[in-house]
């Protein structure tokens, strides 16, 4: 199991190479080889998301999958995300609400955000706070968070 | 209100949301080594032997040996060791700890570092406990007096758990050794506390020690006292080993070493004549210190100087200690002592209300604090006090009277239970005692910087030890300094402190930074204000220490006088539903009213406040931390829960206008006072619903079958 394996996958659009233990989590491999510090380490048990990437499109927290899956995987991180429109509507929106405080749990509200509103353009608050339950914030309580995701699905409806 | 209190987007979202804010688990430093601690597993015992594993090359070894002068930290009071010495006090206390190039192989080391005790006596709750730190008395008026006429009197404890900061960012250092001069880099709210830590550690002259905030992800309280114990061991590794040295907590590691919010039990002995006026209190306030006194001291006098609540009692005696038990020292949090008294002092005035057949609101607002009223300390209320006003405004916006009179007759019948809960709150601002006047004696430093290539005609620096960690304070401290200078706000700078440039305007606590630290900018600001018309293409800057007002008079000995300058003030609503069958507790609604003087930004006020009252009804009810046998039994987000977006309604929050004279633009404390009061709302909401006394919280569902089946 823990043996040296070789892996390649799909890095924020870009093919990316590891040479690397079989059980090391991903999440140490963005963070460590890849240099991506913008995905972060706030649990490393899967309770607090802020470590959350999209993989193969799909919203996942990197600290529970081992190298092995990512073998030939699709991953998309807050640094690759954070260069499109969508992000861009996205961030500007937790601007306006007041959603960011500390910041250490933003990049992954952004990215489970973003999951939500590709699958759900214009979810109720319900749905909202069922999206984002993935996501521990201590500074907030959550109100301006979830304005925020409600502020970008009206943003990105007019846009269309 | 004022027009500062108009929102403007914070400074640092950009960085924080893209995730280029660099933390300190994001530094790498050339040649950086890793650090691991071994912490003990063992909760009280004289260390006989450690048994340390072969060194590999390039790996060292540090303990309580490695500091060339003290192995104690200063926090407050100077007696928690970097490294236990020949005792260990509580289970995952640090013994000993590696470093080396790869954290695996100190991680190792650890497990392989064989520690062998001799058991002593362990204590590990409050009322096991016999020795304490701190003793200490007030009496206000003529308690005896009043208890020897009372008509009745009426006796109940209450109970607060333990609670974790749960910052998103756990703790993290750096430390670099060069030259002689000692750097540190770090996750913290006051970095003068640490410089001064390392000093005594070291040995080393104001000169040598230097000390870089990084972008802190969240405090709540928790980075005041444990980043100068970690500090000092990351320093400590790298004189050993001529390297930088990373120590990163991970979250376990974090839950399972750091100081918490004090556990507490506090009895009152209430005197109520034959009119049925309550006449005296007797309070006897325990908090659990934990194993080191540390900064226990302090959170106790703020306890017991609020021991009444928001509540004018003629006749007072409060006795307060600080039990000594053997787990992690007890530390910084969110409010310091404020909520574990206020919980009971509200709790009990409910269980008067309910013992006199009276309705608690209207028995609460007989007893409201005014102007011109007596603190439990002597001091006197000088200012405005709108609890009135208040009351109607929260009454407005949860319509509490008439649906507690509704409980009141149908809460047992339906399919829920039904209740809602009123308390109020008082937080004194700034540092307890003559802390700002004689401790931190604060000073800032405004620089102008000319630069013609800017509109403003160049940059004016704010020069704090005050720290950014999530509440606001860049954005809301370059507001005031704007407002002041007139400058627009792009030409106001604000960078996280580094102790070589900027000067001690004291620690990142008790809402001085906007209180204290605000003001005394505002009045550089004036004064630089001046030097820029008169010259604006030259450098210049002003300096500008504290000065306490004559007016507050404080006798540190007797604990007499005006404990605080100013105090903000509020009430809570809470609403709740508990499931007669599974007695699962759903709060149904949380509603506010503010007095904080003028908010500098009105929607970083709501910020704290919505994120406060989360972060308290989680302590009133879902955020359970037990320590068994000494040691924490939920050290991970899977065993202690916090509030995701399911558990909680959104906070309604109102602020009324109440500007406080010695406050930047009428400002005055505000981000503790959210965890002050929703956990008697909340209590005396379930409380309704059951029909039953609650006296302790976190309430869960656990604890409500118990007193209802």
């Amino acid at each position: 199991m823990n043996k040296l394996i070789k892996i390649s996958f799909l890095l924020d659009g870009r093919m990316f190479s590891v040479e690397t233990k079989s059980d090391r989590r991903l999440l140490d491999i963005l963070r460590e080889d890849a240099g991506i510090t913008g995905v972060r380490e706030g649990c490393g048990e899967g309770e607090c998301g802020a470590c959350s990437i999209f993989f193969n499109g799909r919203l996942a927290n990197s600290c529970c999958i081992p190298a092995i899956a990512a073998e030939g995987a699709e991953i998309d991180t807050i640094d690759g995300f954070s260069k499109t429109e969508e992000y861009s509507i996205i961030s500007q929106a937790f601007a306006d609400a007041g959603a960011v405080q500390c910041g250490f749990c933003t990049p992954g509200f952004i990215m489970a955000s973003a999951a939500l509103l590709r699958e759900n353009p214009r979810p109720t608050d319900n749905e909202i706070k069922i999206g984002l339950s993935g996501n521990l914030c201590r500074c907030t309580g959550y109100t301006m968070i979830i304005e925020a995701v409600r502020l970008a699905s009206g943003r990105m409806a007019r846009n269309v | 209100m004022h027009k500062i209190s108009r929102p403007v987007n914070r400074d640092d979202s950009k960085n924080k949301s893209s995730g280029s804010a660099v933390y300190i688990s994001d530094v790498i430093k050339p040649g950086m080594l890793a650090m691991a601690v071994k912490s003990a597993d063992f909760q009280h015992g004289k260390i006989n032997t450690i048994k340390k594993p072969e060194l590999p090359e390039g790996y060292f070894y540090v303990d309580g040996k490695s500091f060339t002068g003290m192995n104690r930290a200063s926090i407050v009071a100077q007696d928690w060791p970097f490294f236990a010495e020949s005792e260990v006090l509580y289970f995952g206390q640090p013994v000993c700890a590696y470093t080396g190039p790869r954290i695996e192989v100190c991680e190792k080391l650890c497990i392989q570092t064989k520690i062998e005790y001799t058991p002593l006596p362990a204590v590990s709750v409050i009322e096991d406990a016999a020795d304490f730190f701190n003793d200490y008395t007030i009496i206000k008026g003529n308690p005896d007096k009043s208890f020897k006429e009372a008509a009745q009197i009426f006796e109940n404890q209450y109970r607060t758990g333990m609670q974790e900061q749960a910052y998103m960012e756990p703790q993290g250092m750096i430390a670099e050794f060069n030259e002689g001069k000692l750097t540190v880099y770090g996750s913290m709210q006051c970095p003068y506390y640490i410089k001064n830590s390392l000093k005594n550690a070291f040995n080393l002259d104001d000169d040598n020690v230097r000390v870089i905030q990084s972008i802190t992800g969240g405090a709540f309280g928790g980075k005041e006292d444990y980043p100068s114990i970690l500090a000092g061991q990351a320093a400590a590794a790298a004189i050993v080993s001529g390297k930088p040295v990373k120590i990163v907590l991970d979250r376990r590691n974090d839950m399972s070493v750091t100081p918490k919010r004090h556990p507490s039990l506090i009895k009152i002995r209430t005197a109520v004549d034959s009119e049925g006026n309550i006449t005296a209190m007797d309070i006897d306030c325990r908090i659990d210190a934990g194993a080191y006194e540390s900064l226990s001291g302090v959170v106790l006098e703020r306890a017991i100087f609020i021991s009444t609540g928001a509540y004018n009692i003629a006749d007072v005696k409060v006795r307060g200690r600080t039990m000594k038990t053997n787990h992690i020292p007890s530390g910084a949090f969110r409010g310091f002592g404020g909520p574990q008294a206020l919980f009971a002092a509200d709790m009990n005035m409910y269980y008067l209300a309910r013992k006199l057949n009276a309705a608690p609101l209207e028995l609460k607002r007989r007893y409201l604090f005014q102007r011109g009223d007596i603190s439990v300390t002597s001091g006197i209320f000088r200012d405005d006090i709108k609890l009135e006003e208040m009351i109607s405004r929260v009454e407005e916006i949860s319509d509490y009277s008439s649906k507690w009179a509704e409980y009141e007759k149908t809460s047992q019948a339906g399919d829920k239970m039904k209740g809602i809960g009123i308390s109020f709150a008082a937080h004194g601002g700034a540092f307890t005692g003559n802390g700002e006047q004689e401790i931190i004696k604060s000073l800032v430093r405004l620089e102008w910087e000319p630069d013609k290539q800017t509109s403003a005609g160049g940059r004016l620096r704010i020069l704090v030890s005050n720290v950014e960690m999530g509440q606001g304070a860049s954005i809301t401290l370059r507001k005031i300094v704007a407002e002041e200078s007139g400058l627009p706000l792009e030409a106001i700078i604000f960078t996280n402190p580094d102790t070589d440039i900027v000067p001690d305007s004291g620690p990142t606590v008790a809402s001085r930074t906007i209180m204290i630290v605000g003001k005394l900018i505002q009045d550089a600001a004036a004064m630089l204000k001046q030097k820029i018309e008169d010259d604006i293409n030259s450098p210049s800057s002003v300096e500008k220490s504290y000065v306490h007002p004559p007016e507050f008079d404080w006798d540190e000995e007797t604990f007499t006088g005006d404990a605080y300058p100013a105090y903000s003030w509020a009430v809570n609503v809470i609403e709740v539903e508990i499931d007669p069958i599974t007695f699962e507790i759903k709060i149904t609604g949380s509603w506010a009213v503010y007095d904080v003087g003028t908010p500098i930004d009105i929607k970083i006020l709501e910020g704290q406040m919505q994120g406060g009252t989360a972060q308290s009804l989680g302590y009133s009810s879902i955020e359970k931390m037990q320590m068994i046998n000494g040691k924490p039994a939920q050290v991970s987000f899977t065993d202690y829960t916090i509030p995701t977006t399911l558990d909680f309604p959104d906070t309604e929050c109102v602020f009324i206008d109440n500007p406080y004279r010695y406050g930047p633009f009428g400002a005055k404390a505000a981000g503790e006072l959210p965890n002050e009061g929703p956990a008697a709302a909340f209590t005396a909401a379930i409380s309704q619903a059951s029909g039953r006394m609650i006296t302790e919280i976190p309430v869960t569902p656990e604890m409500l079958e118990e007193q209802l089946r």
